[in-house]
């Protein structure tokens, strides 16, 4: 059994996708790109898919995870192309990687999410940053399914700034656009939340609903505060096996197996 | 002239909505096609909730049958939810399509399509957001056509004052004939504006437009007659009918939405009509002939649809799915090809006497082996024959029996409630059948755990049908009766708790009786009941009894009529019906001596099987039953090994 395990995105008005309605078009993507799925056991099969850490309704994400087990080898690449193609546009299949190492789920340490606040002063905004980190703990209120719960945004919170750049050009005046590294933590503290916080904090209060997105999720480097890719020691136990498998003389691709053949279609 | 989509506006609004998924588009399969290179665009719409409406097949057909056109678009709109509609009204945004979000009103087409008449106040919501006037009077050639289809569209007459005009029949080919009419008319710089473009239709006898169509009436209320108003405007007007349903295998590319629907499953339509003859259903009696799809064209459509959609259940869809010539051979040829994908069968109508163990074995083969439903309708063998439902209580219990001793363990029953010459004794029947089926399924399984449940709806005379001359039974009857029957199940001390009883209440059936049997004069109600907030009247959490009768009694009585007069009151021979000018073919003296034929308790054969008895549909519409066998055997894919 050969384990994948994907980066997908959330983009655009598919951000309004729930994670229950991602799965299913996810598996259907699934059949109709004809993968080779491992099945579960039991009265009702289901093809064997581990989701990480999904991102809420309606915000955006870069950088979401999950894993797939198949009965026959492929090339992640091949595959990832193949699934993409499968999938609406805004759900993109971005990176694919074989599972060579465990705990994908445990580097997901850390999130850094972009909130964009149209309407919102930046000067305002970067105030409002200065108040919330400054403080101890920030106790917010979420609706959760048992009813209303409070808890601490602040903890959670390892980076929080106003930027000037979106990476999509310079921003506009009448936005102001934070980043924020947080922290997986229990309670989950969203970014919501840490919206919720700088309204409780500094009366921060943008006139219409921020955009969300996250940029990124995995291991968390606590000096810097900085996120780094949580499938970064898969692709280095991968080109360590190709390096040990191929030896001087081999073909390179060798490790790939009977699926290197495989017609995709794809391209 | 560029239209902007309205998408930024209504995002702002999503984040406090519920499952704004559905609101947003981009399901797999959907097509947006250029504005200013296409010349005719429609709007379809589907009256009801994103997650009822999308599956709908004729929705899904028009879509793709209008897109694969050049020069023509499609895009679908659905209605929505009160939460979203009370801040589109508050934030000015419009009636939108799915599809690229743009305003129903720049559509030159808004086609609704109406599989029941609870979807007419959502109509008048959708005109209202979509800034289009509610009263086709106050249209002008600014607005679209509004254009009603689906089998409510049999009696549009209710909802006369809200359309254009109201195609009845299969809609595959009469959209493209409606196409090239508004197109021409377009090309030649719209003459005559709105009323051109209407006569031009009408005048082809196929589109009821009932601005053309004078209705007068006698001192009692009753209609006299229908008349034209208009030169070459027909006094009756014609359904459509496709033949060939190989030549239409429609959808090729089925919609996937995002969001959670309640069918997500790759449907084939196997057949379009039914001669069962059950004089209840609509249906069967506005869909004849019989057209059979090919062994191979189903085939065919199963292969394609499940390659672009990667569904996990194929649904075999048709009015009684156990009648196609080769229902065994389609469900062996299809349960082996998919044995190895885990792809489901399901047959959603089947009839009891039609039912075989092979056919089920077949059917669960790949799939879970949920539970087995059979409708015999009435309880009794007398109400039997009254309805033409010629199933006997022996071949249920047969059948149950196989079942059980197969390995099934729960059986449904769907029964009807309120039908003409219905007594207590014929409804309470219904739990002795129960009690059979339970006794000789225990008997045969050699088990207790066994269950039947028993499922009622209350009966509702629809037109185009014998019973249309028929008094229904009021709400208040309707909950007697079925009283009676639930302590009947209930004091049942041996077999009572192996039946389950699911019923609704008598009053949802008389509006939809209100409506289905109405005249133009019941669009006052309607309109009444929309300014009052009626919304999703197909809802039991949004549907008000109380305030349909409020509104009732409010606008009918100074028109001289009431709901009863609508509902409760048996009609005459003599009598002419709100939709005698249209022609669904079946010929009227046929329905009456149909009628007659059921207060004798006389049964009518289905003509599949024997001579022809003279309904009338075949020779009025130049038609012919299209059935098999072909003798064809479905054969496996190829299997590419990779």
């Amino acid at each position: 059994m050969q384990r994948i395990r994907l980066r997908y995105t959330k983009r655009g008005r598919l951000r309004f996708t729930s994670h229950r309605d991602f799965q299913r078009a996810f598996e259907r993507a699934l059949r109709r790109a004809e993968v080779p799925m491992a099945y579960s056991a039991g009265f009702t099969p289901h093809p064997k898919v581990s989701y990480a850490n999904a991102a809420p309704t309606g915000t955006g994400s870069e950088a979401e995870y999950l894993e797939i087990a198949l009965t026959e080898q492929r090339d992640p690449e091949k595959l990832r192309l193949l699934l993409d193609e499968s999938m609406p546009t805004g759900l993109d299949i971005v990176d694919a990687v074989e599972a060579r190492t465990s705990g994908l789920a445990e580097r997901l340490e850390a999130s850094v999410w972009q909130i964009r606040l149209p309407g919102a002063d930046r000067t305002e905004a970067a105030g409002a940053v200065q108040t919330f980190l400054a403080a101890g703990t920030v106790e917010v209120e979420r609706r959760t399914k048992s009813g209303m719960r409070t808890f601490d945004s602040r903890a959670a919170v390892k980076r929080l700034e106003v930027v000037d750049d979106a990476g999509d050009g310079p921003v506009d005046d009448a936005c102001a656009i934070l980043r924020l590294v947080v922290r997986h933590s229990t309670p989950a503290v969203r970014p919501d939340d840490v919206l919720s916080g700088l309204r409780a904090t500094a009366d921060l209060a943008p006139p219409v609903p921020a955009a969300v997105t996250r940029l990124a999720q995995g291991p968390l480097d606590e000096e810097t505060g900085t996120v780094t890719d949580p499938l970064a020691s898969d692709r280095e136990a991968a080109t360590a096996v190709r390096f040990a498998a191929a030896g001087p003389a081999s073909p390179p691709a060798v490790q790939e197996g009977p699926s290197a053949e495989a017609p995709d279609g794809s391209a | 002239m560029p239209v902007e989509s309205v998408f930024p506006r209504l995002e702002a609004l999503l984040p406090h909505v519920q499952k704004p998924i559905q609101y947003v588009g981009g399901e797999l399969n959907s097509t947006v096609k250029d504005w200013d290179a296409c010349d005719v665009r429609w709007a379809l719409m589907y009256p009801d909730a994103y997650e009822v409406g999308l599956p709908n097949q004729g929705v899904m057909i028009l879509y793709e049958v209008l897109n694969e056109r050049e020069g023509v678009l499609a895009e679908r709109t659905y209605s929505v939810w009160p939460d979203l509609e009370e801040l589109m009204r508050e934030h000015r945004v419009p009636q939108f399509t799915v599809d690229s979000h743009r305003p129903v009103s720049a559509f030159d087409v808004f086609g609704v399509s109406f599989s029941t008449e609870l979807g007419y106040t959502n109509l008048l919501t959708a005109l209202d957001l979509a800034g289009i006037p509610i009263e086709a009077k106050d249209r002008t050639v600014e607005h679209p056509l509004v254009l009603a289809g689906g089998h409510a569209a049999f009696n549009p007459e209710p909802i006369a004052d809200f359309i254009d005009c109201a195609v009845v029949g299969d809609g595959e080919q009469a959209v493209l004939e409606i196409t090239e009419i508004i197109r021409a008319w377009k090309a030649e710089g719209s003459p005559g504006g709105r009323d051109e473009v209407l006569l031009r239709l009408a005048r082809t006898g196929t589109v009821y437009v009932p601005k053309f169509y004078d209705v007068e009436y006698l001192a009692d209320g009753r209609i006299s007659r229908v008349v034209p108003n208009a030169s070459g405007v027909p006094w009756r007007v014609s359904k459509h009918t496709v033949m060939d349903l190989d030549e239409w295998p429609y959808p090729k590319q089925p919609l996937v939405p995002l969001a959670e629907t309640v069918h997500e499953r790759m449907s084939v339509e196997i057949f379009r009509g039914c001669t069962r003859g059950c004089r209840f259903c609509q249906a069967g009696m506005i869909t004849r002939p019989v057209r059979e799809r090919s062994i191979t064209g189903i085939g065919e459509m199963v292969d394609k649809g499940l390659k672009n959609t990667g569904f996990e259940e194929v649904g075999l869809l048709s009015l009684s799915s156990a009648d196609h010539t080769e229902i065994g051979d389609i469900a062996k040829g299809l349960a082996d090809r998919y044995e190895e994908d885990k792809i489901g069968l399901s047959l959603p109508s089947t009839r009891v006497d039609a039912f075989n163990i092979d056919l089920a074995n077949e059917l669960t083969r790949n799939g879970r082996r949920s539970g087995l439903t059979f409708a015999p309708e009435g309880g009794s063998e007398r109400i039997r024959k009254v309805i033409n439902k010629m199933v006997s209580e022996e071949d249920l219990i047969r059948t149950v029996a196989t079942a059980y001793g197969n390995g099934w363990r729960q059986v449904k029953l769907y029964f009807m409630c309120g039908l003409p010459t219905e007594t207590d004794d014929d409804v309470l029947q219904i739990g002795d059948m129960a009690v059979n089926v339970i006794a000789k399924g225990r008997e045969v399984s050699g088990r207790n755990d066994i269950r039947c449940t028993v499922s009622i709806g209350g009966f509702v005379p629809k037109p185009h049908t014998p019973f249309q001359w028929a008094p229904q039974l009021s709400a208040e009857e309707t909950d007697a009766r079925l009283g009676k029957l639930r302590d009947k199940i209930r004091g049942d001390k041996k077999y009572g708790r192996s039946i389950g009883f699911r019923y609704h209440d008598g009053k949802p059936g008389i509006v939809e009786g209100l409506l289905s049997r109405g005249d133009r004069r019941v669009g006052s109600v309607i309109r009444a009941v929309y300014e009052d907030g009626g919304r999703f009247d197909g809802w039991r959490e949004h549907f008000s009894y109380d305030r349909w009768m409020e509104c009732a009694g409010s606008t009918l009585p100074e028109q001289g009529v009431d709901v009863d007069w609508y509902t409760t009151r048996e009609r005459t021979y003599e009598e002419v019906l709100p939709w005698d000018h249209l022609d669904s073919g079946l010929d009227k003296d046929w329905l009456w001596e149909d009628w007659q034929d059921s207060l004798d308790e006389t049964e009518v054969e289905d003509c599949r099987w024997t001579p022809c008895f003279d309904c009338g549909v075949c020779p009025q519409m130049d038609t012919e039953i299209q059935i098999g066998p072909t003798g064809k055997k479905l054969l496996p894919l190829t299997v590419v090994n990779e």
